[in-house]
């Protein structure tokens, strides 16, 4: 670790007085997500001295760290003891930070197989919109006292409150690790995921670009090479770098200008929409790039029982979150205000209505 | 015992008001028709409801929380009644909803790995419904058989498995609730993940504070190609603490690890003949699962790392009946108890594994203070630990006892940095320990939450989460940075 450093009680102050002031304040760790959501109103609120691992001993399989704390050192930390965040976060910069990874909920490449982000988070130290430090769930593996709310500040953009600290479930790296790919067309490369995810077969990934199926096997030698007869396909050179590219977002398909949609559905469901597609998680997530109007794309999505986010564009949308039904949304404002009464904190990151 | 402070409730207008939405057959309000509602499987504590009401349909439920939240009748929802922390215990002066009625699988889709259900499907019951397409429904708390979806989700139950395949939270998609308003919301979507807060998460898990869970979508999982148990016996339980961190250090995920301690293993023994060895101090149950390649290579890692740590005997299951058989014995742990000890009392709370010698020799000695046996029965991969005090409670006094110890046990449990519960939920059981674990201002912040779905908290009242009066009362506070912990209340 480079550097260690406690610095929440400058953060409560600030939040204290931004409290006082009724003065919004923007979160920001390493401003690696500043494209993802809406721009938030307030002063900023840095989180990048704020860092340091808290408590790690690999069999627990936990790790404690501070929200400022770079992605990349935990990421090296980990796989010096053979463990990993088996959500595989994509960072989006070198900067990326555990607090930021985690109000955005991002998960990468194993998520259809391994969990979420979400599923990972086993507490959390908050500050919440009256400035108080308060801490949710904790260092076991299972906790069911009070309500969750580490998991409900787990992708909030950080409209509850300031994350301080984290506790992640972490995993053993897998021993064995192959990349299958092959020729397929991507209806019939879904229905084949859809098939395989069925089966007790060690997929850990999964990519249909350009007519191009990509599968992840990981576990022991002799499962990957049973999994391979069923599977198929031609060993991928380089794989690491594929899978990195993917989950960055550096593959070509991810390049130009048209919108960048991402649509998560039922995974076995068709998408037809113009535009061109990737397609990851079992068939879980379409990324999609389309000028098609946000209505057609929204409500395709809808009707596979998903929902769809502008991840990316050249001008920034006013909404760039599927919109909430009417009761939903008076709830997540009641919910904002329980957290947060005065508004404080990303106002107006994820919807305009808080 | 309630926390809160309910107006006075005219029953024969509310039994009136719910004959116009329900048919006859589907309201009880006679003594002895409500008497198998007074308690669920915490059966210490009692409470005949003043009516209860077993509806069949959401609209129903719909219309039942209008009832009551017009006229300001509290409502306690309940499934089957497994549950072990009081979370359904009704109060007098409320109603009792029962989500017995709601049995049906609504759809079972294949493709997507996902059945959608009516909360009062049993849990074993989902996995057999998705066995022909090879799958199942991977939460499985010890009472399966009869426990309902409804409840698992209430509580976010957990199992055996749940290091490898987690709790219910992460084993569902997405969930309907009618809140105490009337109003139909739904969390969660047939994808990963929905716009907005994870109010799936915080609805799991909420002890039937927040809404009423009507409908279900679970996922489903293949079941593994094949599974294989090793059984190892130590003659310390330092020996076997140090083997379970042994086991996960190498990069293997068990599908189940479970330790038991001698007087677990003495009683389970006696009850089902597992061939456990009586004279070990502690065995641990290793499960390992996959395709038949991946467990036979870790399954000799595993007992390897086992002798390595100092085991005296180690056996693997030969086949599916063996596997059963060393299962038989720590799945049947409770009923054994209840074979050698006219009561007990099982808690549940969750510890970092490495505390775990330190804290059952703990345990051990609490228990000889207060004159109490206590064996041990633990989710050693995931630290939790469901201590089993035996006691009788013909005995004036020993009830009081058990849950003086109970709740040390507890508090001892939050000093080593773990929790008061692990998979059992507060209920009315651990109301008291959640201020040893929690401060004013995070004890507010959950009634906050609360009141943002239910403002008149009309919902399971006095379940939970304390109200600061009672922690003060209680006197169990929790102290951060040396502070006193609710300064801004008369001590008592």
């Amino acid at each position: 670790m480079t550097t260690s450093h406690d610095a929440s009680t400058e953060i409560r102050a600030r939040a204290i007085d931004a409290v006082e002031q009724r003065a919004p304040l923007t979160i920001v760790g390493g401003d690696t997500k500043h494209f993802l959501g809406r721009e938030a109103q307030g002063e900023l609120l840095a989180l990048g001295d704020h860092r340091g691992v808290i408590d790690y001993h690999p069999e627990e399989l936990v790790l404690t760290a501070r929200a400022g704390t770079p992605l990349s050192e935990l990421e090296t930390l980990l796989a010096e003891h053979g463990q990993m965040f088996a959500f595989e976060p994509p960072h989006f910069g070198a900067a990326a930070t555990l607090g930021g990874t985690i109000a955005a909920n991002l998960s990468g490449p194993r998520r259809a197989y391994a969990g979420a982000a979400r599923d990972f988070v086993l507490g959390t130290r908050i500050i919440n919109g009256r400035g108080e430090i308060l801490r949710f769930g904790g260092e076991v593996m299972k906790n069911v006292a009070g309500y969750d709310l580490s998991r409900l500040v787990t992708g909030a953009m950080g409209t509850l409150g300031v994350i301080l600290d984290v506790s992640l479930k972490v995993l053993p790296r897998p021993r064995e690790t192959m990349t299958l790919v092959q020729s397929l067309a991507p209806r019939a490369a879904v229905e084949n995921l859809c098939r395989w995810a069925a089966a007790p077969l060690p997929v850990s990934a999964s990519c249909i670009e350009g007519g191009h199926l990509y599968v992840r096997l990981s576990g022991t030698a002799s499962a990957l090479a049973k999994a391979r007869t069923i599977i198929g396909g031609d060993a991928l050179e380089d794989a690491d770098t594929f899978w990195l590219d993917v989950r960055e977002q550096r593959r070509p398909f991810f390049g130009g200008d048209t919108p960048l949609w991402r649509i998560s559905l039922s995974p076995a469901a068709p998408l037809d929409i113009p535009g061109e597609q990737m397609i990851e998680w079992g068939g879980a997530l379409r990324w999609l790039r389309s000028d098609a109007p946000v209505m057609m794309i929204r409500s395709a999505a809808a009707k596979h029982g998903g929902h769809a986010v502008l991840f990316r564009s050249s001008i920034r949308s006013s909404d760039p979150y599927h919109p909430l039904p009417e009761p939903l949304m008076q709830l997540h404002k009641r919910i904002k205000a329980a957290m947060d009464p005065h508004g404080i904190f990303n106002r107006g990151r994820m919807y305009a209505g808080f | 015992m309630t926390d809160s402070v309910q107006p006075t409730i005219d029953k024969r207008e509310l039994v009136a008001a719910l004959r116009r939405l329900l048919p006859d057959d589907a309201i009880l309000h006679a003594t002895e028709d409500l008497r198998p509602y007074e308690c669920d499987g915490l059966s210490a504590y009692r409470q005949t409801p003043m009516v209860a009401v077993l509806p069949r349909t959401i609209e129903q439920v719909q219309q039942i929380m209008r009832v009551c939240h017009e006229r300001g009748v509290p409502v306690v929802a309940r499934g089957a009644g497994t549950g072990l922390s009081g979370g359904a215990l009704p109060l007098g002066d409320g109603l009792l909803l029962s989500l017995a009625r709601f049995m049906s699988i609504l759809d079972i889709d294949p493709a997507n790995r996902t059945m959608r259900v009516q909360p009062g499907v049993r849990n074993l019951a989902i996995s057999e419904a998705a066995a022909p397409h090879g799958l199942y429904y991977a939460p499985d708390p010890s009472s399966q058989i009869a426990c309902t979806i409804g409840g698992n989700v209430a509580e976010n139950a957990g199992g055996v498995h749940c290091l490898k395949y987690g709790l219910t939270v992460h084993n569902i998609l997405k969930l309907k609730m009618v809140t105490m308003d009337g109003e139909l919301l739904t969390f969660g979507a047939a994808a990963l993940d929905a716009p907005g807060f994870d109010l799936l998460a915080l609805a799991t898990g909420s002890e039937g504070m927040l809404g009423v869970i009507v409908e279900v979508t679970v996922k489903l999982v293949p079941k593994p190609e094949t599974a294989q148990v090793v059984l190892a016996a130590f003659s310390n339980l330092e020996q076997a603490g140090a083997a379970v961190g042994a086991v996960i250090a190498t990069g293997i995920v068990p599908a189940g690890l479970e330790m038991m301690d001698n007087p677990a293993i003495r009683a389970a023994e006696a009850f089902v003949h597992s061939g456990y060895p009586v004279d070990a101090e502690a065995i641990l149950l290793c499960e390992l699962d996959g395709t038949a390649e991946a467990v036979a290579d870790d399954i000799d890692r595993v007992s390897a790392i086992m002798t390595r740590c100092g085991a005296s005997a180690t056996r693997v299951s030969r086949d599916d009946v063996e596997r059963a058989k060393f299962w038989a014995g720590r799945k049947m742990a409770f009923p054994a108890m209840g074979r050698i000890s006219p009561d007990y009392y099982c808690t549940d709370g969750t510890i970092p594994r490495k505390h775990l010698p330190r804290v059952l020799r703990r345990i051990q000695e609490l228990g000889r203070k207060h004159e109490l046996a206590v064996a041990n029965v633990f989710h050693a991969g995931d630290g939790n630990l469901h201590p089993m005090i035996l006691y009788d409670a013909s005995r004036p006094g020993e009830l009081e006892r058990v849950e003086k110890l109970g709740g040390e046990i507890l508090k001892l449990c939050v000093e080593v940095g773990g929790t008061i519960t692990g998979e059992h939920g507060v209920g009315v059981e651990k109301i008291n320990q959640m201020c040893d674990q929690f401060s004013s201002a995070e004890l507010s912040q959950f009634h906050a939450i609360k009141a943002a779905f239910d403002p008149k908290g009309l919902l399971n009242p006095g379940k939970a989460v304390p109200l600061l009066k009672r922690c003060a009362e209680y006197g169990g506070l929790h102290v951060h940075g040396g502070q006193l912990p609710f300064p801004e209340l008369e001590r008592f």
